[in-house]
């Protein structure tokens, strides 16, 4: 795998080894210029800054309205977790172990909530539930949540199911245990990894989730991406700074575990 | 009867998956098709509208505009950034892909505030820029297409390097060594045995950056300021400024067909689980 089986004269590949680190500056610096813009004591937005602080950190922590948004998108994330992993894993399994013509118009269907732009679902489903009055309910932010979370476990758990040897489950069964049981006492425990990982970023998707809940959710039901988002567009609050830095390395965790998780399995 | 048993389990695993998306998604999605061509009584005044009025023209131009820079620029970026993590040792492969990841799994939000500190008339960029004496003036970088096609070209090059990468890693370095050893010179190898082998991964890549391009609209709002309309941004407006149920459905029934046709184009290419598998 050495690159000098790759084509590529003296000069292109120091050229190509100085784009390829610029680039990859390009995509990581970005993000980690955010943490330390976190800590500054200026109001304004000067790197770096031009002394250091906790100052939005203490404002985040104390503001009711950000603890708030905080505690009703980590609710919601729970909950989107919760409901997502099981409908998304029940289908996968339903699909890996049938392969029909309707099977595959299933799996069409499920992974459609990923191909749709935001702004479209967002919306289609706030015309949906002005009807049924779940607008701004906790409610409302969950189902859209985990509707948008599906696909996520679905291809997980389907690129799990895929490395299984599903021999190993009608052995099980073909010694008289149902198919419930052989599922979670002999598949289930090997595919953990894929499955973990996809409930992770079910979790992370409906936390990072801005669009939808900016039409959905508004006064104590608004999300923390909502928060942001207004924020943002009304005028730059430094507390953006501290709050990103904080879901930067969330996310990261989180991410960084899913990786692991399906690598596992 | 035992595979009509089973057939009906598979119904019941089924179910709910797509009761969710079908009583969340498709119904509100018929809905706004129907909403689109309903003013009091059929009517295909909100689809004609966008012929006439020239703002949604101006809009629509705006956003292929945008979305072709975005799509370039991650083309130029994403392509030698594949093709040098492919010579790279597996351990430096793992190292740049992790770097790969990190924006992909950082919030939206997150990313564009960055954006936000980096490109604004004293930020980073600029502050940079004139120290090194390069600029006398601050350049206008945000508030308009350029802010924006910067910023939604990070945030989308991730999803042009996971398939384009995926797709090189498959190439049988065989055929390479084959090619050279035959007399070719690097040159020709890349350009007559790489390139094309590499293109369907390419092809699939710009297209979902395309696609996820045209309906975006988080980063053009933030970024773009208040005259850089893109298709979302209509949509946005047609319901929160205007309350126009009919036009803002009908901008979405015909984003959602360009979309719907781009996927279907790109599916040709690399199946979509592959596309998103990464996630």
């Amino acid at each position: 795998m050495s690159s000098a089986h790759l084509p590529a004269t003296p000069l292109a590949r120091i050229m190509l080894t100085i784009a390829g680190v610029a680039v990859l500056v390009f995509l990581v610096l970005p993000i980690f210029i955010v943490v330390p813009m976190s800590f500054s004591a200026s109001r304004f937005l000067a790197f770096p800054p031009p002394a250091w602080s906790l100052r939005w950190y203490n404002e985040y922590f104390s503001s009711p309205e950000w603890m708030l948004a905080t505690a009703v998108s980590l609710q919601a994330a729970a909950a989107t977790c919760v409901l997502a992993t099981p409908i998304g894993v029940a289908a996968a399994y339903a699909i890996h172990t049938r392969k029909s013509r309707s099977t595959e118009i299933a799996y069409a269907l499920l992974m459609v909530p990923l191909m749709i732009p935001h702004i479209v679902v967002a919306v289609g489903v706030f015309f949906l539930f002005a009807r049924a009055g779940l607008n701004n309910t906790m409610t409302g932010i969950i189902l859209a949540h985990t509707m948008l979370a599906i696909p996520f476990v679905l291809i997980t758990t389907l690129s799990g199911l895929q490395g299984f040897d599903m021999n190993q489950e009608r052995a099980a069964q073909s010694l008289g245990v149902n198919r419930l049981r052989a599922f979670l006492k002999v598949t289930a425990p090997q595919i953990k990894g894929s499955i973990i990982a996809g409930a992770l970023f079910a979790f992370i998707s409906s936390l990072d989730e801005v669009v939808v809940s900016l039409f959905l959710s508004g006064g104590p039901t608004s999300t923390l991406p909502k928060r942001m988002f207004v924020a943002l567009r009304d005028e730059v609050d430094p507390t953006i700074a501290a709050i990103s830095s904080l879901l930067i390395f969330a996310s990261l965790g989180i991410g960084l575990a899913g990786v692991v998780a399906s690598r596992r399995s | 009867m035992a595979s009509e048993r089973s057939g009906r389990a598979h119904v019941l695993l089924l179910l709910p998956g797509l009761l969710v998306v079908g009583a969340l998604l498709l119904l509100p999605l018929l809905w706004l098709l129907a909403l689109s061509f309903y003013d009091n009584g059929l009517s295909l005044v909100h689809y004609t509208r966008l012929f006439e009025d020239p703002s949604y023209a101006k809009s629509f131009l705006l956003t292929f505009q945008i979305a072709g820079a975005v799509t370039l620029t991650a083309v130029l970026l994403g392509y030698p950034l594949c093709y040098w993590m492919l010579g790279l040792s597996p351990t430096w492969q793992r190292v740049a892909f992790i770097c790969v990841l990190i924006p992909f799994w950082t919030s939206l939000l997150v990313r564009t505030y960055a954006w936000l500190v980096l490109l604004q008339r004293r930020g980073l960029v600029n502050t940079t820029l004139q120290d090194l004496g390069v600029l006398s003036e601050p350049l206008a970088l945000m508030y308009n297409a350029t802010g924006t096609t910067i910023g939604m070209a990070h945030i989308l090059l991730p999803f042009l390097v996971l398939p384009l990468f995926a797709t090189m890693q498959g190439i049988d370095r065989d055929l390479l060594r084959a090619a050279a050893a035959l007399g070719g010179s690097p040159r020709f190898v890349f350009w007559r045995v790489f390139f094309p082998l590499s293109l369907p991964g390419l092809t699939a890549g710009a297209l979902l950056v395309f696609v996820l391009s045209i309906g975006y609209y988080v980063t053009p709002q933030l970024l773009g300021g208040g005259s850089t309309v893109m298709i979302g941004q209509l949509i946005q407006r047609n319901i929160e400024l205007f309350s126009s149920w009919g036009a803002a459905s009908a901008v979405s029934m015909v984003l959602l067909a360009m979309v719907m046709g781009v996927f279907l184009v790109m599916s040709r290419f690399l199946s979509l689980d592959r596309v998103f598998g990464a996630r």
